[in-house]
């Protein structure tokens, strides 16, 4: 077969009829962009959860006192013990660990000159950024120095900061919350949206010490309780395996007797996203099967007309055959014909396709990912359903006998 | 290229060769168990009444049709040994045809309707738009390669495909009717246009059904009911 005169062949029977050749690979093209429409939105969607999870910290595991589902048995979550110093001590020798970090969280007022913010206070350790892959992108976190010294120091969030101080330097300014001053030291990467809806810049973070002992008044209490565990789980651990794990370790550790029900929980923060997420997932799934339904729908029509065109060139098909045509040069032919009008077709599609995703995300406001991977399998999808509908015409042509082809009417 | 004929065997050789179509119950013997040879360089013309096989015989000889038994050599070599491949190879640069319809691509213009065979043509050709301009110049068409075939006249468009079935420089040219459709004042200009074909060496084969027509030709063959009934040669 001559490749090269297989398609200019193509090119040439494709022309003599462009109505013909445009309605033709109406079909793909409309399947085309609707593949392409769906796999942008459906990647959007794939890759906003990724974000989010890892936002979160993939491999991240929580735990937060109260009662467990575990056994049917529930105790109220208040009567759960926090956790306290010790217990993290304890959980930080666990092999799996490569990161811990507590929190205790409250409401505060944080007040500048005249100036004052409704916000979040989080008491930390210094391990709580690495859990959290944050870092500062103005001054420096508190070191673990300040953490034993109960240091009046405070790194603040970008809406903190930006509030407050509107364009003027923080570093280094006094902000008061419960009437405690703090020294701003640090500004912190802006992380926008959390997946629930809140401002995740929208916070204020003290050392833990800070916190219990001198704003959030937990000394009441206990004064070294820990309302919130993160830890990080290093490369090669199953997560669901270190899961377990550590619910038994911290069973040991805070003495629970077999049957009695937990007074913590474990948590993977990923998998919540994940499993809201899933329906969507699988949304998107069903939308492109619907959209790869359509594009096969539009090869057949290829093959339709493919097959009407074959009929109505067979003079022509034995024409060529008469004066020297292979068998392979007209199957050649046929079946550039239709790969042709199926990646032209393909490619009108994927334009129309992006244009549709791009109003499903302005208009719909869904993320959309678009990228060279969904324009090129999009094409190949196209190029794949030339070459499988258009070779049974094409064969068809081929077979024909250049006598009895001669003498068509 | 005639690697194959040895000297004095003639460049097509017909043995015993039927050609049977069943029409239902009936049996038509189209040819009958014709032997015929025909020698480079001759211009022969066969005739015959309506329905005596002249069409089948060129189809045949053409490599466009198989014989329902018999054998027919080309330059030597026996047509029913070669695969479809080389059959379609054979009619690219064996032999050019020329029907009594034109048979032209109307889409295309003249000098794209030549250039046809020569781009399914297993030997490259250096350059084939000179070479099919030097086919139509041949026809006497050379102001008129970019006219499609609507825009020219009968005579022309059998030029054109004249100069179709010269354009791989073939051995053999079968022109079955090839003035069928002209009226008389072109015919004569066809027939010329064959004669000069056949002075330069390439061996003519026609089908004609007036007797003038014929008397262009060496050589002329009658046929009835699918037989060979005289095969009259010119005295030189
Ligand atoms: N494809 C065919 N099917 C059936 N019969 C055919 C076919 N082609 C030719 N014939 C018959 O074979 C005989 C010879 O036909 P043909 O060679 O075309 O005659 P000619 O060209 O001399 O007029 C006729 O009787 C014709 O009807
Ligand atoms: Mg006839």
């Amino acid at each position: 077969m001559k490749l090269k005169l297989a398609i200019s062949s193509a090119i040439e029977a494709l022309l003599a009829n462009v109505l013909r050749s445009f309605l033709t690979m109406l079909g793909i093209m409309i399947g085309v962009a609707s593949v392409m429409a769906m796999m942008a939105i459906s990647e959007g969607a794939a890759i906003q959860v990724d974000q989010q999870i890892s936002a979160l910290g993939a491999s991240n595991l929580t735990v937060r006192p109260g009662a467990s589902r575990r056994g049917g048995r529930h105790s109220g979550a208040n009567s759960a013990p926090p956790f306290t110093d010790k217990q993290v001590q304890i959980l930080q020798q666990e092999p799996y660990v490569t990161a811990i970090s507590v929190r205790n969280s409250g409401a505060v007022t944080v007040v500048s000159g005249s100036d004052n913010w409704a916000t979040q206070l989080y008491g930390t350790n210094v391990g709580y950024f690495e859990t959290q892959s944050w870092g500062v992108t103005a001054g420096e976190i508190f070191t673990q120095r300040q953490i034993s010294q109960s240091a009046a120091v405070v790194v603040i969030g970008k809406t903190v900061a930006d509030t407050l101080f509107e364009g003027t330097n923080p570093l280094g300014q006094v902000i008061r919350a419960k009437n405690v001053p703090l020294r701003v030291i640090g500004v912190l990467e802006e992380k926008g949206q959390s997946s629930f809806g809140g401002d995740r810049d929208d916070i204020v973070i003290v050392p833990i010490t800070t916190a219990r002992n001198r704003i959030l008044g937990a000394h009441k209490t206990t004064p070294k309780h820990v309302s919130s565990i993160t830890i990080s789980i290093a490369d090669g651990y199953i997560m669901a395996d270190v899961q377990n794990q550590l619910e038994d370790r911290l069973r040991e550790i805070r003495r629970i007797k077999p049957g009695s029900a937990d007074n913590f929980r474990v948590f993977n923060i990923a998998d919540f996203v994940r499993a809201r997420s899933s329906t969507q997932a699988t949304m998107g799934v069903l939308l492109a099967f619907t959209a790869a339904v359509s594009l096969i729908v539009g090869g057949v029509g290829v093959m339709n007309i493919m097959l009407v065109s074959v009929t109505e060139r067979t003079r022509e098909i034995g024409l060529r055959m008469a004066v020297g045509a292979r068998k392979g040069d007209i199957l050649g032919q046929f079946l550039a014909e239709a790969i042709l009008l199926c990646l032209i077709g393909g490619l009108i599609g994927s334009a129309l396709g992006v244009g549709a995703a791009e109003l499903a995300a302005n208009v719909g406001g869904f993320p959309i990912s678009i990228s060279p991977m969904i324009a090129a399998t999009a094409l190949s999808a196209a190029i794949f359903i030339g070459l499988f509908f258009g070779y049974f015409p094409a064969r068809r042509a081929a077979q024909l006998n250049p006598i009895e082809a001669l003498r068509h009417e | 290229m005639m690697a194959n004929l040895t000297i004095g065997e003639p460049l097509i050789k017909c043995v015993d060769v039927t050609k049977t179509y069943i029409m239902g119950e009936q049996q038509v013997h189209a040819l009958n168990k014709v032997s015929v040879d025909f020698i480079a360089g001759e211009m022969t013309a066969i005739m015959g009444p309506s329905g005596s096989g002249k069409s089948t015989l060129m189809n045949l000889l053409g490599a466009l049709d198989t014989p329902t038994s018999g054998d027919l050599f080309i330059e030597g070599r026996n047509l029913s040994s070669l695969d479809v491949d080389e059959l379609a190879d054979l009619r690219n640069k064996t032999i050019g045809f020329v029907f009594q319809q034109f048979n032209l691509l109307n889409r295309a213009t003249a000098l794209t309707n030549v250039k046809l065979p020569l781009r399914y043509s297993r030997e490259p050709v250096a350059d084939i738009d000179a070479r099919a301009i030097e086919c139509l110049s041949m026809v006497g068409l050379s102001d008129r390669m970019n006219h499609r075939p609507m825009q020219l006249s009968g005579g022309q468009q059998q030029r054109v495909a004249i100069a179709r079935a010269l354009a791989t420089r073939p051995a053999i040219i079968l022109a079955d009717e090839p003035t069928g459709a002209l009226d008389s004042r072109t015919s004569i200009e066809i027939m010329e246009l064959l004669v000069t074909l056949s002075k330069q060496g390439i061996t003519v084969i026609l089908v004609t059904h007036e007797e003038d027509v014929a008397e262009y030709a060496a050589r002329k063959i009658y046929f009835r009911d699918g037989v060979i009934v005289a095969d009259d040669r010119k005295m030189t």
